[in-house]
């Protein structure tokens, strides 16, 4: 086996090499501060695999383009920020219905609006979970060091192709844009998944048709399966229709899909929790400051650990409830005015006392100030 | 005997709208009480297929095999 | 429907849910036709449309058929053709669909000159809403939502196809299904952005609101109104005065995108095994 090089490079860059690493080869995207690093390799490297770059005119059709390729079989990847996102949110509706694999990398910069294109937040926490109109299945993961942005956009890909839903990595423009030293693993220790392929002759498939899996089979466009696609809903024959019974057969599969994969889906880490009596739970950068706030805290005696989701959606409730169990408290920092903190507060709230540290102002909420809100709490 | 008419048509699609009569250089097309077409003079048809290419719903059929 | 077309369609869907007297049957069925005599692979055909009375049509088409959002099957479509250069890909579309809500991707999909076939049913009104008025609803004309008679100009979309660059353009109507289907023929022979408008009528909600008669007055009018374009190059400009092109309008081969693509990719191919 050969070991890979050490090598420093960008959260953004080890997006972009985990996405071909999984298998990746079309990217459509749009411009915007601070996604655009991952295009720009992208555009580069995918040619010379013979993978295909577009550079769509708008974010919306960035999304569609990418929907588009999948439909013909190809691992396909957008990235973009804050207004880009909330461009291609249609779409993105449209692959949860549809069930088609997508990943879409969200480096978040600091919102509403055009806010602070270079500056960094975790405002679009909620937005991943219901930018788009009507209830859907959605995953979100969300990586705190460069090698994590490797690795779970691997993830990323492999869950879009097995559950047939569009994955979000979230990065904020820290983790995006942030040098780290990596060792990358090698292509043959790397888990690729991919769809699964009709088991049926064209004649006797029925595209949105499940087993007890509850994910259809999926024929790529051009193998005589002349199957429909459609954002109407639709009954397993994946044509429209409007009847209850049917179309709440198809909500009911699409909201519960991804339960039944909870434990594959679901990741956390835990540090120093065993005997903590504040518990923190952060993510992304934010995990960074809490992981060293925990450790000067632990100098100090005082007993804290971290809960960090790593998959923020669907949010590991059961791991942190049993947690909360025992904890005097949980403090949730984050960049954005208390987005995660809702779930935390709905999952604790019966078991001990919890609060928030929220900033949003372009600045990283720093060590100092977790372990001050900590002490306020204790 | 429906089978012996020029044009094949399937009234079940028919949604009247009137244009096949109305397009018929003919005349060999009407409209029944509800709109929907039927032969009103099959002796008079030519064949020549302009019911057939615009009719929306795919009504009409000319048998071009048959005289 | 003649036997030999049945194969192109998903018959136990029909009848489709479109209007009595509604032109767009008229064009579905010129497109499947089209389809037919030019031989293409139908197991390697996709049929791409956004949302719409017209965007309904593919769900009747018995092809590899997606019905996106509205305005973005170009884009989809752009997403398909890119990945596998071997499909064909037609986009069925409205005229609010491509050149409102779609405007931005009729432009670029054109100014890439990407091999789509595009086929555009104009029945000047937002059929499906209900008749509201769209970038081709006529100046003056009576919409619900331009109760005084539409305020707005309309665009040309041939004019604004080949001022993108698609690279083949044409113009029929549901009266003239037979040039309108040798137009998707030519169309789908041309390798690039074909755009072919399609003047479809709307008895319900654009011919109705505009005394215009009923449906096969509105077919007596494309009929009236059209003149085409070879005959129309002998005639003085007073002749052509309230009257629309119809035939092959433009027909100017360029390279083409997903070509161009392939082209880099061998290239770079070549590059890394030097
Ligand atoms: C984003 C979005 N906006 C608005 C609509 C509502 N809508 C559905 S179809 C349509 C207009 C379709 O008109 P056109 O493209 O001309 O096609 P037609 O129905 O006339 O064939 C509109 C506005 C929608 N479905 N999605």
């Amino acid at each position: 086996m050969t070991v890979n090089k050490a090598r420093l490079i960008q959260g953004n860059q080890a997006c972009a090499e985990g996405a071909i690493a999984a298998g990746v080869t079309f990217f459509a995207g749009y411009p915007i501060t601070p996604s655009t690093e991952i295009a720009e390799i992208m555009s580069e490297e995918l040619p010379k695999i013979g993978g295909k770059f577009i550079q769509m005119e708008d974010e919306i059709g960035s999304m569609a383009c990418i929907l588009g390729a999948s439909l013909t079989g190809k691992k396909v990847l957008t990235a973009s920020s804050g207004p880009g996102i909330s461009l291609k949110q249609e779409a993105i509706g449209y692959a949860s219905m549809a069930e088609i694999p997508c990943v879409i990398v969200n480096v978040q910069r600091l919102g509403p609006s055009t806010g602070g294109p270079t500056s960094t937040a975790q405002g679009d926490i909620m937005q991943a979970r219901w930018g788009t109109h009507g209830d859907h299945p959605i995953i979100a993961l969300c990586p705190a060091t460069v090698k994590e942005c490797f690795d779970l956009t691997v993830k990323a890909v492999n869950f879009a192709e097995k559950f047939r839903t569009p994955v979000y990595v979230l990065l904020d423009e820290i983790i995006g844009h942030m040098r780290e030293k990596v060792i990358l693993p090698n292509k043959e220790d790397i888990e690729i998944v991919d769809r699964k392929r009709p088991s049926t002759k064209p004649g006797d498939y029925k595209p949105y048709r499940t087993d007890e899996s509850l994910i259809p089979e999926m024929a790529d466009y051009g193998t005589g399966y002349k199957w429909h696609v459609t954002g109407l809903h639709h009954d397993e024959t994946g044509f429209p229709t409007t009847k209850p019974a049917l179309v709440e057969k198809l909500m009911n599969r699409l909201m519960s899909k991804l339960d039944k994969y909870k434990e594959e889906i679901l990741l956390w880490q835990e540090e120093s929790t065993d005997d903590a009596e504040v518990l923190i739970v952060a993510y992304g950068s934010t995990a960074r400051s809490a992981l060293d706030a925990v450790e000067k805290l632990r100098e100090a005696g005082i007993k804290v650990g971290l809960f960090r989701p790593i998959t923020i959606w669907p949010f590991p409730e059961e791991a942190l409830a049993r947690l909360a169990a025992n904890v005097k408290g949980v403090i949730v920092p984050e960049m954005n005015y208390g987005q995660l903190y809702l779930e935390v507060e709905r999952i604790c709230k019966d078991k001990c006392k919890t609060s928030g540290l929220f900033k949003a102002n372009s600045e990283p909420i720093t060590p100092d100030e977790i372990i001050a809100k900590v002490r306020e709490v204790l | 005997m429906l089978g012996e008419l020029p044009l094949d048509i399937n009234l079940k699609h028919c949604k009247a709208c009137g244009i096949c009569y109305a397009i018929c250089p003919r005349k060999a097309l009407a409209g029944d009480k509800l709109g929907k077409v039927y032969m009103s003079d099959p002796d008079k048809c030519t064949k020549c297929g302009i019911c057939e290419a615009h009719c929306p719903d795919y009504v009409i059929f000319v048998r071009r095999d048959k005289k | 429907m003649r036997p030999d077309l049945q194969e192109l369609f998903r018959m136990e869907k029909l009848p489709h849910i479109w209007c009595p007297g509604c032109g767009h049957g008229i064009i579905m069925r010129a497109i499947a036709e089209a389809i037919k005599e030019s031989g293409i692979d139908m197991d390697k055909t996709v049929i791409v449309s956004g949302i719409g009375c017209s965007s309904r049509a593919p769900g009747y088409m018995n092809f590899d058929t997606c019905h996106t959002i509205h305005g973005r099957a170009l884009a989809f479509a752009t997403g398909i053709k890119l990945a596998n250069p071997e499909l064909n890909v037609f986009v069925i579309t409205g005229d609010g669909d491509a050149t409102a809500i779609g405007g931005n991707h009729f432009i670029h999909a054109a100014r890439r000159n990407i091999d789509l076939n595009v086929i555009l049913f104009n029945n000047n009104i937002y059929g499906m809403t209900g008749g509201q008025y769209s970038p081709l609803t006529p100046t003056g004309s009576k919409a619900t939502t331009s109760p005084y008679g539409n305020v707005e100009r309309n665009f040309d979309i041939p004019t604004l196809a080949i001022a993108a660059g698609a690279s083949y353009v044409g113009r029929g109507t549901a009266y003239h299904d037979k040039l309108l289907k040798d137009l998707i023929i030519a169309g789908i022979n041309n390798k690039g952005f074909s755009l072919i408008e399609a003047i479809s009528m709307c008895p319900t909600s654009f011919g109705r609101r505009n005394k215009l008669g009923n449906a096969a007055k509105m077919l007596e009018l494309q009929k009236t109104a059209a003149i085409n374009v070879k005959a129309a190059q002998k005639l003085p400009p007073e002749k052509l005065e309230g009257k629309f092109l119809i035939g092959e309008l433009h027909n100017k081969p360029a390279p083409e995108f997903t070509e161009e693509y392939d082209k880099l990719i061998a290239k770079l191919r070549k590059e890394a095994e030097q």
